[in-house]
């Protein structure tokens, strides 16, 4: 690691202030920034240590849920407002790393975390524009079963490894920002950039900027949601495609859907085709690959992930026919 | 602010880069967690905060845990006497060469808190349900994050469950 000095953040303003210094990172619970620190992939000249800020899960008068940034991982998947309300991301949280890390890891955190794409981690070996802009992608052309088959771009096609955003993008979760400017907010959604020709820049955050919260709207049909994570082993590895999904049926007719996918793309990937291919249609198995289909239709498979095509289509209808089948 | 270590105060480092895990095998000489991976993989170097919550030592800055209390394997036995899931390990053979023993040790003694929290898992069916039994799957699901290079899981598995499974299903 280089060397860097550490502070604890008194509070969102005192963060913000120290955050705004040249070279100055946020350190929530560590699990993947103490990790680039060592692979020296990170560089800081100051760490300021976020944990200490809002930890409260405050349920709002209407349903939803407000989130501080600082709760950790298994303190928001075992909240029973979330498990009742929004059992997708219940399960997309302990679908994810193990249970020390969970123990460790902040929802602010879990946000930001970088890709494991293998070539960006390999320094010595590889060349990375998410490393060093300009420098050439060695995944494109290298092992890329794991990389990205929508939205990617000739300079990068690593994928976001967070399971916890996917449940997030399908609740149309808002992110809570404070920054020198003053306070915002911005959809989930839009918090992800996709590569285009800097990879490097991977949120539209501002320098400095801090995110203080997650709001989960209220979505009542969001209590009839799961998130089903396929990957190379039963647990403790990265998604290869995952799916979250709330289905609302009236009768056998799909009211309203929402779906988003990991493992497929450089953010939590909302599956707005498949969406409206869904909605006021009836719910039945061949349209729920066919709403995946027209997901897919600009699907871009390298050399070795085109099976992830075949995945996505499967995993939607399967995970969709699980939820009509629990409806009552 | 001092960190509690095993009950003891200990000044922590002056250098923030110093791992919680390199921290208590090269400054207290603490050499029961162990150096694995050191990238968050494997679980040997798990330890528990505050009695019984697991981390990873290797991921975590020994600066963030000022006034925190730490708890290694070595401080879970007590005059002479091993805490029953050591004595557990021992008696169903549940390690070979025991380089992952105390990170499982560990990390079984936070599962257990977990269960009786009612903290769900990856294979758990009923989100809703107030309680959890610990039963086959549920253990192994949860101690996916100890990887066991000699492959003894199968002792490891019996003796956590011979440890906790009552008090897990009691519920």
């Amino acid at each position: 690691m280089s060397p860097f000095t550490y502070a604890r953040a008194a509070d969102a303003a005192d963060a913000i202030r120290r955050g705004g210094e040249a070279q100055t990172k946020y350190l929530g619970g560590g699990t993947n920034l103490v990790d680039l620190l060592r692979e020296t992939l990170e560089r800081p000249a100051a760490l300021v240590d976020v944990t200490g800020l809002s930890n409260a899960i405050e349920e709002r008068a209407d349903g939803g849920l407000l989130i501080g940034a600082a709760v950790r991982n298994t303190a928001l998947a075992e909240h029973r407002a979330v498990r009742t309300r929004y059992p997708a991301l219940s399960r997309a949280i302990v679908a994810g790393a193990s249970a020390q890390i969970r123990n460790m890891a902040t929802v602010g955190g879990n946000l930001l975390q970088r890709t494991r794409c293998t070539y960006f981690y390999d320094d010595d070996g590889s060349r990375c524009n998410k490393r060093q802009p300009g420098q050439g992608c060695d995944a494109i052309d290298g092992f890329n079963r794991i990389h990205a088959i929508l939205g990617a771009s000739p300079a990068c096609v690593a994928t976001h490894p967070s399971d916890m955003c996917v449940a997030l993008a399908a609740f149309d979760a808002v992110v809570h920002l404070r920054g020198a400017g003053g306070e915002r907010t911005i959809l989930l959604n839009d918090l992800h950039r996709l590569p285009g020709d800097r990879p490097d820049l991977e949120t539209v955050l501002e320098p400095g900027e801090l995110i203080t919260a997650v709001e989960l709207p209220a979505l009542p049909f969001a209590a009839r949601s799961t998130y089903r994570k396929v990957r190379d082993r039963a647990s403790y590895a990265f998604a290869l495609v995952s799916v979250a999904a709330a289905l609302e049926l009236d009768g056998g007719t799909v009211k309203d859907v929402r779906l988003a996918l990991g493992g497929v793309a450089h953010k939590p990937w909302r599956a707005w085709k498949a969406e409206a291919a869904l909605r006021g249609r009836p719910a039945t198995v061949e349209n729920f690959r066919a709403a995946a289909e027209a997901e897919l239709v600009d699907a871009r498979p390298l050399t070795h992930n085109a099976f992830k095509i075949e995945l996505v289509r499967r995993t939607v209808a399967a995970v969709l026919g699980e939820l009509m089948e629990d409806h009552p | 602010m001092p960190i509690l270590v095993n009950g003891t105060e200990v000044e922590p480092p002056a250098d923030p880069r110093v791992s919680l895990l390199d921290f208590l095998r090269e400054r207290l000489e603490l050499h029961g967690t162990k150096l694995g991976c050191n990238q968050g993989a494997c679980g040997a170097c798990t330890v528990l905060v505050d009695g019984s919550e697991r981390i990873l030592s290797c991921l975590a800055l020994a600066v963030q845990y000022e006034g925190r209390a730490i708890t290694t394997i070595e401080g879970l036995s007590g005059n002479g006497e091993l805490h029953p899931l050591q004595a557990a390990f021992i008696e169903c053979d549940g390690f070979q060469c025991g380089y992952c023993t105390p990170g499982q040790i560990c990390s079984a003694i936070g599962m257990a808190a977990e269960i009786r929290r009612g903290v769900p898992s990856h294979v758990t069916a009923d989100l809703a349900a107030d309680s959890i039994a610990l039963d086959h799957d549920e253990l192994r699901e949860r101690m996916s994050g100890n990887l066991c290079r000699c492959g003894a899981y199968n002792g490891i598995v019996e003796a956590i469950r011979e440890t906790f499974a009552s008090e897990g299903a009691a519920k």
